[in-house]
């Protein structure tokens, strides 16, 4: 059969398409929401980033 | 020797890729441009580079050449895990799990996996417990990482595997140690946006060489129609998954068949499940998720993320399986004939290929051999091998199956020389130019040389695809890939393990706080050395995505209760968070020892306890169908959910002044 390119197990051809979709899925996601989420930086983000760089730099 | 089998081109690209990733580094520390920083300033990490760099994180020299090399052995069935990958690693991952991971790693000031689950559940012992878990077995993981890059290196540039492994991890220890484990994010984002490129051509030059989309996948099918060394354990074909069943498989007029559904077990628990579900508690993947400013930077990394796991592993897995048709159909190679071994009339003077190598595999009860051609700790396919020097240097680099003898010639490659007439011997042109048709499977084209035996190694598929398929040059921009996806990976592991050991075991144990940096380094030099050793030494089969599974089923049954419990149920206890762990790899680690029979046998312990190589499969035959392949994941991980919530709930609800640090919504409402 055409649509299934050539795959023979249905099964595969599902893993072959769910691959396809589930990346459409995360365009479509990303595009619905890419100006949604935005988020105020708190203090707890700033001592947490403050923190993080003193590991880093330390390392 | 290196010099000569590694040209001035591949030396001039390796140093000058290095130099712009060592500037990139040196440019992000003096602008202070890591992630911290940008958090610090107010600003935002632009979602490609977020997303990019998670990726190159994620995916590694492990999913590309050795995931990639299973699809070659396997099939196309693999592709569930590039499905799950997506699905959980990149949807489920950053939509559900990121949000939550970046408030309370923030509210709780965490800086590490470990660290985010002690704080959370107030509990120094679930702290230090995940920090001994990663440091003792992400080793184990970055070998993985290290064996891919080094098996590219080896079948690329025609030098010993030995020679790769040395100067591979010279430059990754380099990287790692100068400047890679700052999380300088444009340095991943480059390195991410090379694997990208990488891949893609490597998914249209495949294609283009089989004639197409259609034609490559109905040459994959009929190609799978012949016999296979996979037949005995459920193999249906390249693009078909394998039989599925439990016990023993009968076949009318036959004996029964014990391991006759044991590849749907391998494939669909081992490889899809261990790594599919796995990464969601990651403890390097996990600590990105506090780097981001905002939800909506990770809504719109989902969108950079989906596509880029897409090219990485679907194309790795999809390659990989089509190598099938490539060796098959198309592959030609010329070279001079220097050898022929193997040919002879006795067993004992045939080449004997390993095709699977385990503690006592060729043993009989009595503890004599089974098969007195062969080693005790090995199952080997009697053939002919030609060894080709196919670069001009005089001795051979390239080894080909010319035929296998009696049962084995039927799942064995039948070479063709071109010109050679019929009943001449072929030994009449060796030290002459011929041009050879292997007609190989990829694992049975993929024949390697180690101490002085050959063997089938799946972990040379992608390797051997690329250098015989693709151009040169792309074998120069495969390179900078492979380097690209090991590096970003390993920086980001030997962080995770040393600052594992240094803030999470030795600060919590001493209550030094803050004096742990000398012991992460100490750490982190150890993780490297156990990491060579362990590349150096279990080279073979597909030991890269068999230790890459072990990990992610590890950190999955062990972390993953605790840490969706920690950040989506108030009700999860202290006490269920300790059982949980305890019980995840109580399990885990009994199932390796005892019962998976492939690392039973490997690690030994059940041997010198009962005198029994695995409790399931004593001998050659198991005793108990399947559950010698089945992985610890299927069994440890509902398991300790179970206990999470069992012991959760019969224990005593956490302060109300807990939760209501970790949970903003707690606090409002108290």
């Amino acid at each position: 059969m055409r649509w299934m390119l050539g795959i023979k197990d249905i099964y595969v051809w599902l893993a072959y398409l769910l691959c396809i979709l589930s990346s459409l899925l995360c365009v479509v996601y990303g595009l619905v929401t890419w100006n949604r989420g935005e988020e105020a930086i708190e203090p707890d983000d700033r001592r947490w980033a403050a923190e993080e760089k003193k590991v880093e730099e330390e390392l | 020797m290196l010099a000569r089998a590694v040209g001035a081109p591949e030396i001039t690209i390796v140093v000058v890729y290095l130099l712009v990733v060592g500037y990139l580094g040196w440019l992000g520390y003096r602008r202070t441009k890591t992630a911290t920083d940008y958090m610090i300033a107010g600003r935002r990490i632009h979602p490609f580079v977020m997303a990019m760099s998670y990726g190159a994180t994620f995916i590694s020299t492990s999913a590309i050449v050795g995931f990639g090399g299973v699809a070659g052995m396997f099939g196309m069935s693999l592709l569930w895990l590039t499905f799950l990958n997506i699905f959980v690693g990149i949807f489920i991952a950053f939509v559900f799990l990121a949000g939550p991971t970046r408030h309370m790693g923030h509210r709780l000031d965490a800086h590490t996996f470990p660290e985010l689950l002690g704080k959370r559940f107030e509990s120094k012992f679930v702290q230090v417990f995940c920090g001994l878990v990663i440091f003792l077995f992400m080793p184990l993981y970055a070998a993985a990482v290290l064996i891919g890059g080094c098996e590219f290196i080896s079948t690329n540039f025609h030098i010993g595997y030995e020679v790769a492994l040395f100067v591979f991890s010279v430059i990754v220890a380099v990287y790692v140690v100068i400047g890679g484990l700052k999380g300088v994010m444009y340095t991943d984002a480059l390195q991410g946006s090379i694997m990208f490129v990488g891949m893609v051509i490597l998914l249209i030059g495949t294609y283009a060489i089989l004639g197409g989309v259609g034609p490559a996948h109905d040459g994959l099918a009929k190609a799978g129609e012949a016999p296979n060394l996979f037949g005995g354990i459920g193999f249906r074909g390249w693009t078909s998954m394998p039989e599925f069943g439990w016990g023993e498989k009968l076949v009318p007029g036959k004996q029964p068949n014990p391991t006759g559904y044991d590849l749907w077990w391998i494939v669909v628990s081992t490889i899809t499940l261990g790594v599919g579900i796995g990464v969601l508690a990651q403890p390097q993947l996990a600590v990105r998720f506090m780097t981001v400013k905002s939800k909506r930077e990770l809504n719109r990394a989902v969108l950079v993320g989906g596509i880029f796991i897409l090219t990485m592993t679907g194309v790795a897995f999809t390659v990989g399986a089509l190598s099938n048709v490539y060796f098959k159909q198309h592959e030609t190679v010329r070279g001079r004939l220097i050898s022929l071994s193997g040919v002879g009339k006795k067993p004992a003077e045939w080449d004997w290929v390993i095709a699977k190598k385990e503690r006592g595999l060729n043993l009989n009860k009595d503890g004599t051999l089974a098969n007195p051609a062969i080693g005790p700790d090995e199952k080997s396919v009697p053939c002919v091998l030609m060894h080709l020097d196919t670069t001009g240097s005089g001795e051979a680099d390239t080894h080909l199956v010319y035929k296998g003898y009696g049962g084995a010639a039927a799942i064995m490659p039948a070479a063709s020389i071109e010109g050679l007439g019929e009943g001449e011997d072929v030994a009449s042109r060796i030290g002459q130019q011929v041009v050879v048709h292997p007609r190989a499977t990829a694992y049975t084209r993929a024949v390697v040389e180690k101490e002085g035996k050959w063997e089938f190694n799946g972990d040379s598929i992608i390797p051997m695809f690329i250098t015989s398929a693709m151009p040169r040059w792309f074998g120069l921009l495969f390179l900078l890939t492979l380097l690209a996806a090991a590096m970003s990976t390993l920086s980001s592991q030997f962080h995770a393990l040393g600052t594992s050991i240094g803030r999470d075991v030795y600060e919590q144990v001493t209550g030094r706080h803050g004096r742990g940096v000398a012991v992460t380094r100490i750490g982190i030099i150890i993780g490297i050395v156990i990491a060579v050793l362990i590349s150096g030494y279990a080279r073979g089969g597909y030991i890269i995505a068999r230790a890459t599974s072990i990990f992610f089923g590890l950190c999955a049954s062990a972390f993953l209760p605790t840490f969706i419990g920690g950040l989506f149920f108030k009700r999860t206890t202290k006490a269920g968070a300790i059982a949980s762990m305890v019980v995840g790899f109580v399990v885990t680690a009994f199932w390796l020892l005892f019962v998976k029979d492939q690392e039973a046998r490997a690690l030994g312990l059940c041997q010198a306890l009962f005198n029994k190589r695995s409790l399931t499969m004593p001998l050659a035959t198991p005793i108990s169908p399947n559950w010698h392949v089945v992985d610890p994941i299927v069994v440890a991980l509902p398991l300790s959910f179970r206990v999470a919530i069992v012991v959760s709930l019969l224990t005593r609800r956490p302060s109300e002044e807990q939760l209501a640090r970790c949970f903003p919504s707690q606090a409002k409402t108290s």
